[in-house]
């Protein structure tokens, strides 16, 4: 993310949930539904203050739980409103059902998600359980390191629901407490220039447009239904070219630069960390540490999960000889989490490609730190010198 | 309804790829369920009593297709092509009036 405009000196000091309550306010949305849930609470209850306060046009829906704020916002969306909510963890596991509805209906809903643990045990913290649960939904799912990512994700995703070519919800991703209620230096955009950027949204069949009929949520049996799904398909292929030309769009108007995933130091480098979200802060101090002692070690942030960049990932990284794909949840197969399993696939086909182990970390919000990050590049090392794998799923910070 | 009007011009084309499909299941008409029978469903018919019937349209409001026919305000007959046979035409006749049985196809 290189900023060329703007100095620190315009910068805002806030935290993740402000930051994303004041794109959304930006945004200035038809309709908001939505419930309450830590930690993405202050997202809409600091949107809610806008609203009171007249600064935004939007229709508030304050509705009895997470299945009806999606659905709500489903039938908002489909009415040919520009329609969001907001929601986490639990949230978004009572969403689960509407999810599909979404995307399935061609819905083009924007949607933060605030990154949280699942129950049970009950945990109100960081990891990536909630957001992975929902991977197969047909969402684009976009995962931002820190507040001024989730910022910046959540106006591009305006632009890459509504692109005709992709008509599919986004949810765009901040980890919990550590990006949500950490307080740090965001730019933000003047509202004319979101405005400008996002432009209108015009529905091509809008439900309550009377005078044109249209019927949504048929019943589509063994005669209909697949191609349907075919559809979806193509959209979510279409959905990286568009990825793509709005973060291209979205440079030119704020010197910062966005694509399907950032690489820091890895042209050179013979081992890896493959990792998303806040992590990668952590990831990349421990990066220039090791560079300094003469490791040639890299890293890989993935900002794209859905759709799977897959063949820019090989590219990527075929030239490592070793990478650790760090999960933040776990997919209790018993091999390991979703970015290992889709990394790994990924490389199936390739005669060239790194050895590879998954580490399952943070579950719960239990704390990353540098010294975890070095061991996993001695891990690698040691993969390395001695050609050896070992268990290709660890558990990073676990005790025993 | 005559049977001329229960023919609608399916703005989707039969058995279309899913190129030309409209996205989502959006079908870009409305009043598509006329061309729908439903009347296939149904095990149980109702039988209508016109002596009996006191046209207060319980039976419309509640019927979730569109067998029940009114004309100029008045309750006229049920089109089978419509009816599941689900019985909430009955249901809803005011139980001193009673204007609609359910019998058994089978019986």
């Amino acid at each position: 993310m290189a900023v060329k405009q703007k100095t620190v000196a315009e910068s805002h000091a806030i935290t993740g949930n402000e930051a994303v309550a004041y794109a959304m306010r930006q945004i200035n949305p038809d309709v908001v539904a939505a419930y309450p849930i830590t930690p993405a609470t202050e997202i809409v209850q600091i949107f809610s203050n806008y609203h009171a306060d007249g600064l935004v046009d939007t229709e508030m829906v304050l509705v009895e739980s997470e299945h009806s704020a999606m659905s709500a916002t489903i039938g908002a969306s489909a009415a040919g409103s520009r329609a969001m909510t907001a929601t986490s963890s639990q949230g978004l596991l009572l969403m689960h059902e509407m999810l599909y509805v979404a995307s399935g209906t061609r819905t083009p809903i924007v949607m933060p998600v605030v990154n949280r643990a699942v129950s049970a045990p009950l945990n109100i913290h960081c990891d990536h359980s909630d957001t992975m649960g929902s991977r197969d939904s047909g969402w684009i799912q976009l995962y931002g390191e820190n507040a001024q990512e989730g910022y910046d994700n959540l106006i591009q995703s305006i632009r890459i629901a509504e692109h005709p070519d992709v008509m599919l919800p986004v949810m765009t991703m901040t980890d919990g407490f550590i990006t949500s209620h950490g307080m740090e230096n965001v730019f933000l955009l003047e509202d004319e220039e979101v405005q400008a950027f996002i432009g209108g949204f015009k529905a091509a069949y809008p439900l309550l447009d009377t005078d044109n009929p249209v019927t949504f949520g048929p019943v589509d049996f063994t005669d209909y239904y697949f191609e349907h799904r075919r559809q979806v398909f193509e959209a979510m292929v279409n959905a990286k070219q568009v990825i793509l030309d709005v973060a291209k769009e979205y440079e030119r108007l704020t010197g910062r630069s966005y694509g399907f995933f950032e690489t820091y130091r890895l042209d050179d480098a013979e081992m890896a960390i493959v990792v998303l979200s806040s992590a990668a802060g952590t990831t990349r101090f421990v990066v220039d540490q090791l560079r300094k002692q003469g490791m040639k070690v890299g890293m890989l942030k993935l900002r794209v999960f859905r759709p799977f960049p897959a063949t820019e990932l090989v590219e990527a990284l075929k030239h490592v000889g070793a990478i650790a794909i760090m999960d933040r949840a776990d997919s209790l197969s018993g091999e390991g989490g979703p970015v290992g399993a889709e990394l790994r696939a990924a490389f199936y086909n390739e005669e060239k490609r790194p050895k590879a182990v998954n580490y399952i970390y943070g579950l719960g919000g239990r704390d990353v730190t540098i010294h975890h990050i070095e061991s996993v590049y001695k891990d690698l090392a040691n993969i390395l010198e001695t050609g050896v794998v070992g268990p290709t799923v660890r558990h990073l910070g676990v005790r025993e | 309804m005559s049977a001329g009007e229960k023919v609608i011009t399916n703005p989707v084309k039969a058995n279309a790829g899913w190129k030309e499909l409209p996205i989502g299941g959006i079908i870009p008409q409305g009043g598509t369920a006329r061309g729908f029978f439903t009347g296939g469903w149904r095990s149980l018919t109702p039988v209508w009593d016109a002596e009996k019937c006191i046209s207060c349209l319980q039976c419309w409001i509640f019927c979730p297709d569109m067998a029940i026919q009114v004309e100029g305000g008045k309750m006229v007959g049920i089109d089978l092509d419509y009816c599941k046979g689900c019985g909430i035409c009955a249901a809803a006749c005011p139980p001193r009036t009673a204007a609609i049985k359910m019998v058994n196809e089978g019986a």
